[in-house]
């Protein structure tokens, strides 16, 4: 439902009603083919949303290319014909008849048992606080602006040149926090957490469309906590040469009438510097609209003093309303792949609660039997597709379609004003049959878009569905070529012949089916393992539970709090207890994983202990959730100097009381001990949070105290900023350094001395403190590559868990049916550790909830007639799906072939192109076919 | 009469065949003389395919994945 929001909420958990208001599109979903001529006519220009007003869209549009779903709408604050009964040209001219004047608004109730919000946030506007000139000079822009000039489909197709007068650009600051971390401003106090990567990732891309750009960002703190993100910064800095500047920037000028910009500021040196820039972009940070929070006020919804939608830690994902969940930037501000993950632990939050109701309104289509055309030769059909006047205004189709008549094994060919409407596909459905149509044809848009819907068609029809194939004559002919009708005519005919080719070296082929055990295995017994664990349990699936150590509990056991304040250890007890009294899971402590074998939906794995006690365990799925450890630190005299202790140490000192802890006047914490360095070049993203939270805790017990954090930059990303400014606020002294000025730590009369060099006095300090704690980095299990080899799950450089796609599939493993969680992906804090725990709970529960598993037939197949077993395709399969067999042949040699499991296939091919005797062929994808379409393309 | 080549493009379903509809949809123009064959993966294009389109009269061949 688009162009919809929700009008009242009522009722409760389990039963909702929610009411929905529907605007008007003004046009007809399902008559739309979104051909564009109605843009192309529309005489109303206006700011384009998605182009952050930097382009311009017509009053008829679709928001962006990609939009789903594909289909225009009529903006009716804009429209001549809404507005004063004027115009109605793209009624008259629209080839589908889609154009409706007189749509209305309507209004839908819908009973639900759960409710996700995922209503996400708007960029601040900068407008209004004045003082960096956005709206009055223009070239100052945002970094979404930005982002559209330098995109090929923004309004300058990518060429970097600055507003005001389309010179190309040379120098570009960015400045940081704009809308964030400022209270002054716009009342944002927290840190949106995005920023400083997006421009990071915008200042190196900008210096690939300009050679020789200069970009600089001023930044306070540079807050790449992200997995692989600090890798990109340095990498920004040393590769790229990204210019970095330690200061905020309060003001930008204009340099009299040049267009160029006056930025004032103090450099690290501490001395007043004016620089000029052709451009100044505002990395604008997140905030939640007015309307999402009258939304949250109607259903309920508690929200945080910054206006996110409240969440414990040890339930992300759930609201303070029982029923209502939530996902994405409005529980907090954050990026990609956290979305993306929430999104999954939304669902795997709601699937708990409605677990009891799964299936029930769900309905399985059914088509006819299938026509076994194998003994026939080929009788193909063509349907040629006007696609209104898209195709047929260009590419002269009544030639094509007469051309196609004479083409090999074509029996019919007629033409469809619009192939892919309903009364089309049920003639097609009719003429497959009348005809005895064993394959077809349809010359028309896109297989990546119509491709399912002609494959439905086959089916309904009783062919099988892979017998269908399309001639790409619109995306890929008549819309690229339209000032060369006759050529595109040519090349109409000849895509033509290639799929007619292709078909016809085309067989049934049928799905693969393959059956899934409904059980789950999870590796680890953290509150990772545990959440993971216990949500599959409410599901009603059955789970193994697999913990190296005698007890549950992991890491959590040694943590305090949650940066919100949470208990940490009395919930992982509630949370052990929980898991324990759940019938559903089965506990194996002190076993670890030592054999595995099978594929997603059959795995078995050997769990032993170290007596070598051993149980075997048939699971559908796997969930990684081994955790991490921390850092043993080798430097600032850790081990040799009494009063340096580790943050962790600190806790457990301070918890049991111990004198040293409790009566230290003075301590300091130095962070980033192991973490972004050389060797090990990543954020650990917890222990600035932990260190300001403890030092708050020491002020606020004993304000006398005087606490010291040397830092390299304040990472208290998202609302956590809270805690930052409230230690600045109770006193709590903020040291910057440098990874090339590290303090340096020794011992003078029994206390401990700091040296450290000051950046805002520029002159070196030493300090003399009773304690000093350090902000250990998070490290990999050194046996994480132990699971690598036995499920074929990667490991990234630093030891930490490699998912499929950091930004698409945060959980998944490239190996199917293996997910991952947790500290064993990245360091993170326990929210995100729940969140990402749920996410693959809900991943593997997609698999789990069915008996068997389809997948597409288009696979690796071998061919046993010319397969030697030479095995080169084994090592270049990306999937591991690829087996060598061996076995005794008829002339007493051993015969050697491969074989595929078609369960772990994704039909890519590598195996053919690799070997080198037709050994191996992707099915839809020959040999033949391909160079059967070879040959029709050059008309051979 | 100007050479007008004619060039076979290999183009992977996931990236380069989307791209190319997508400069349909962005009514991107360019010249006629490429025929696109969609591949699942541009590494499932076999050299032998390259050796064949050249010898059979293509003037360009490109693999875009």
């Amino acid at each position: 439902m688009t162009l919809s929001e929700v009008a009242a909420i009522s009722g409760e958990a389990g039963n909702f009603d929610v009411t929905i208001k529907e605007h008007p599109r003004y046009v007809d979903m399902e008559r739309c083919i979104a051909c564009g001529e109605c843009v192309a006519k529309c005489p109303k220009k206006v700011d384009s949303e998605y182009d952050a007003a930097t382009g311009t869209r017509k009053a008829i549009y679709v928001k962006y290319a990609q939009a789903v779903p594909l289909k225009y709408q009529i903006d009716e604050r804009n429209c001549i014909m809404l507005k004063k009964g004027k115009c109605g040209i793209c009624e008259k001219i629209c080839p589908a008849d889609a154009v409706n004047f007189k749509d209305s608004e309507k209004m839908h109730t819908l009973n639900v048992g759960a409710i996700v919000m995922a209503p996400g946030f708007e960029a601040f506007d900068p407008a209004a606080a004045g003082v960096w000139g956005y709206g009055r000079y223009p070239n100052v822009i945002t970094s979404l602006q930005f982002e559209r000039y330098m995109s090929a489909s923004g309004p300058t197709e990518g060429h970097l040149i600055r507003p005001s007068d389309g010179k190309e650009i040379t120098k570009v600051a960015f400045l940081q926090c704009v809308g964030s971390r400022d209270e002054n401003k716009c009342g944002n106090g927290y840190c949106s957490s995005v920023c400083c990567m997006y421009a990071i990732k915008e200042a190196v891309m900008a210096k690939d469309h300009v050679p020789g750009l200069r970009t600089s960002i001023f930044m306070m703190d540079m807050r790449t906590h992200g997995k692989d993100f600090d890798r990109y910064y340095e990498r920004a800095k040393e590769e790229s040469g990204v210019r970095f500047v330690r200061c905020r920037v309060h003001g930008v000028e204009p340099e009299g009438n040049t267009g160029d910009l006056r930025l004032h500021y103090i450099n690290e040196e501490g001395r007043q510097v004016e620089e000029y820039f052709d451009l100044v972009v505002l990395s604008v940070g997140m905030q939640i609209p007015g309307q999402v929070k009258k939304l949250s006020n109607l259903a309920g919804v508690k929200l945080t003093s910054d206006s996110f939608a409240a969440t414990s830690d040890f339930s992300p994902v759930s609201t303070s309303k029982k029923g209502i969940f939530t996902c994405g930037a409005f529980a907090g501000p954050k990026d990609i792949p956290q979305s993306v993950l929430e999104g999954s632990a939304a669902a795997a939050a709601v699937a708990d609660m409605l677990a009891p109701a799964r299936g029930e309104l769900t309905q399985e289509k059914t088509f006819p039997e299938e026509r076994d055309v194998g003994s026939e030769d080929p009788c193909v059909g063509v349907f040629v597709c006007h696609c209104g006047s898209n195709i047929a205004g260009v590419v002269d189709v009544e030639a094509v379609a007469e051309y196609s008549q004479e083409l090999p094994g074509v029996v019919h060919v007629e033409q469809n004003l619009f192939s892919c409407s309903q009364d089309t596909q049920d003639q097609m459905i009719q003429t497959i049959k009348q005809k005895g149509l064993n394959r077809v044809v349809v010359a028309a848009c896109t297989p990546r878009t119509h491709e399912p819907l002609f494959r439905e068609t086959l089916k309904s029809a009783g062919l099988n569905e892979y017998l269908v194939e399309m001639a790409n004559v619109r995306n890929q002919n008549s819309w690229v070529h339209a000032d060369s009708p006759e050529t595109a005519t040519v090349k109409a005919k000849d895509l033509v012949r290639m799929a007619v080719a292709k078909v016809a070296r085309q067989f049934s082929l049928q799905p693969i089916s393959v059956p899934i055990k409904q059980k789950g295995l999870v590796v680890g017994g953290g509150i990772t393992g545990m959440t993971s664990a216990l949500n599959l349990a409410k599901q009603g699936f059955e789970v193994h539970l697999v913990e190296k150590t005698e007890k549950l509990g992991g890491n959590a056991m040694f943590l305090g709090h949650t940066w919100s304040g949470e208990p940490i250890s009395d919930k992982t007890v509630k949370l052990i207890d929980e898991v324990g009294r759940n019938e559903n899971i089965i506990v194996h402590n002190g076993f670890e994983v030592t054999a595995a074998e099978g594929f997603v939906g059959n795995f078995r794995s050997t769990i032993s202990t170290k007596d070598g006690v051993t149980k075997t365990i048939d699971h559908g799925v796997g969930i990684v959730a081994t955790g991490a450890q921390p850092l043993r630190p080798k430097e600032y005299g850790y081990g040799r100097i009494p009063n340096v202790v580790t943050s962790l140490e600190f806790d457990r000192l301070f918890k049991l009381k111990e004198q040293h802890a409790v009566k230290a006047k003075s301590i300091v914490f130095i962070q980033c001990v192991g973490s972004r360095e050389k060797d090990r070049m990543y954020c650990s993203k917890v222990c600035c949070t932990h260190s300001v939270q403890t030092a708050i805790n020491l002020k606020q017990e004993d304000p006398s105290r005087m606490i010291y954090i040397l830092y390299r930059d304040m990472r208290t990303y998202g609302q956590r900023e809270s805690l930052f400014k409230k230690a600045r606020e109770l006193g709590v002294i903020f040291i910057n350094y440098e990874l090339h000025g590290k303090p340096r730590v020794d011992v003078k009369h029994k206390k401990a001395l700091i040296e450290v060099w000051d950046h805002v006095l520029h002159r070196p300090l030493e300090i003399e403190v009773d304690m000093v704690v350090l902000a250990t980095a998070i490290v990999a299990n050194p046996d994480g590559d132990k699971l690598n080899k036995l499920y074929k799950v990667s490991l990234d450089g630093d030891g930490f868990y490699q998912e499929a796609h950091a930004k698409l599939r945060p959980v998944d493993f490239a190996t199917d049916g293996m997910f991952v969680a947790g500290l064993a992906h990245y360091p993170k804090p326990v929210e995100e550790s729940v969140a990402q725990a749920l996410a693959a709970s809900a991943r593997a529960a997609t698999l789990l909830s069915r008996t068997e598993v389809s997948l597409d037939a288009v696979k690796a197949e071998p061919d046993l007639h010319f397969c030697d077993g030479c095995a080169l395709c084994l090592d270049v399969c990306p999937y591991h799906a690829i087996d060598l067999v061996e076995e005794p042949g008829d002339n007493g040699q051993i015969r050697k072939y491969i074989s595929v499991n078609k369960a772990q296939c994704k039909g890519c091919g590598l195996c053919q192109g690799t070997c080198p005797k037709r050994g191996v062929a992707v099915q839809g994808f020959t040999m033949d076919q391909i160079s059967a379409q070879i040959d029709a393309a050059l008309d051979i | 009469m100007s050479f007008e080549p004619t060039i076979i493009a290999f183009c992977c379903n996931w990236c380069s065949y989307a791209a190319a509809d997508l400069a349909g949809t962005s009514r991107m123009q360019y010249p006629p003389n490429v025929r696109i064959i969609r591949v699942m993966c541009s590494g499932m294009v076999h050299p032998e395919f390259i050796t064949k389109a050249l010898d059979q009269g293509a003037d360009g061949v490109m693999v875009l994945g």
